[in-house]
């Protein structure tokens, strides 16, 4: 498969990201600047990684979501291509309007930096196809604006819809209705706030994630 | 030419940081605050002719999270 991450500048979760797709796919994803205007030609997979891109200026991802790839990255999103956001990235899903609704400070004001349980709410994704659906799992969470809004119509329409792909057991951050990971609605765009690159090795103390992505990888090949 | 735009955040959105404020006030003790909001203020400066409708663009496309902000635009008249 081939895959890319884009960097940011303040980006810092994007070579574990590229670590966790070369173990995956075996091949190791193109890593694409912000000032780029296009993705290597058969791009098949893109990551937006975490970290503070444009250091959180404005507002979270805000920066981010404005730069040259990220027109690429919407165009690739439209042909159907698979986008996964984390953290950062899923601010800068939300920023580009990928994704709807907007993450906030958290409701506590603290940054918040431990493993999570969440549960997988779809199992039917193209993201979460390994895992079973109600399947409790935890993936490690390490963010200060992750408190996802929407309105009451929005948050009907994801959970009607299925694209309320993982929740928190626990409150974490103030999210409405304990979101954690959402779909768009094509089912190709996926942003999470906590990090499944960061659950990959058993030296990372848990392996949830790498079901993740060994789970598209299946997709994306079958 | 300069403009002042303020970003606030929609009636209904709960805003932490503004609540932090708000604690902070009354642990000082202030009393008779009865609630904060916080907001930015940007202040651009524009060359000449920049229309209301150009700063509102700006306003939409990056400034303000329309999902969870409301802007209000204020021309600032250069002093000659």
């Amino acid at each position: 498969m081939k895959s890319a991450v884009v960097v940011f500048p303040g980006s810092n979760c994007d070579r574990d990201l590229a670590v966790a797709l070369e173990a995956v796919t075996g091949n190791a994803p193109a890593m694409v600047w912000h000032r780029d205007s296009e993705l290597p030609a058969g791009t098949e997979f893109i990551g937006i990684p975490g970290g503070f891109s444009y250091g959180d200026y404005l507002r979270s991802g805000a920066m981010a979501a404005r730069s040259p790839i990220m027109t690429a990255v919407r165009e690739a999103a439209s042909r159907g291509v698979p986008v996964i956001g984390v953290c950062n990235g899923f601010q800068v899903l939300t920023e580009a309007g990928l994704l709807p609704g907007a993450l906030m400070r958290n409701a506590g004001l603290n940054f918040v930096c431990r493993p999570v349980p969440l549960r997988v709410e779809n199992s039917q994704s193209l993201f979460t196809s390994a895992y079973d659906s109600g399947e409790e799992i935890a993936f490690p969470v390490a963010h200060h604006d992750g408190n996802y809004q929407a309105d009451e119509a929005t948050l009907d329409r994801l959970d009607g819809e299925g694209r309320v792909a993982f929740r928190y057991l626990n409150e974490v951050n103030g999210s409405a209705r304990r979101i954690a990971g959402i779909l768009n609605d094509g089912g190709n765009v996926l942003g999470l706030m906590p990090h499944p690159e960061r659950a990959f090795e058993p030296a990372h103390g848990a392996t949830d994630g790498r079901r993740l992505f060994e789970g598209l990888l299946e997709t994306i090949a079958a | 030419m300069k403009a002042r735009v303020f970003v606030t955040l929609k009636n209904g959105v709960l805003d932490p940081q503004g609540k932090a404020i708000h604690h902070a006030l009354e642990g000082l003790g202030f009393t008779g605050v009865n609630d904060v909001r916080a907001g930015k203020l940007i202040e651009l400066d524009l060359a000449e002719g920049a229309s209301d409708s150009d700063i509102e663009d700006m306003c939409r496309k990056l400034l303000a999270n329309t999902v969870i902000e409301n802007f209000r635009i204020e021309r600032v008249e250069s002093a000659q």
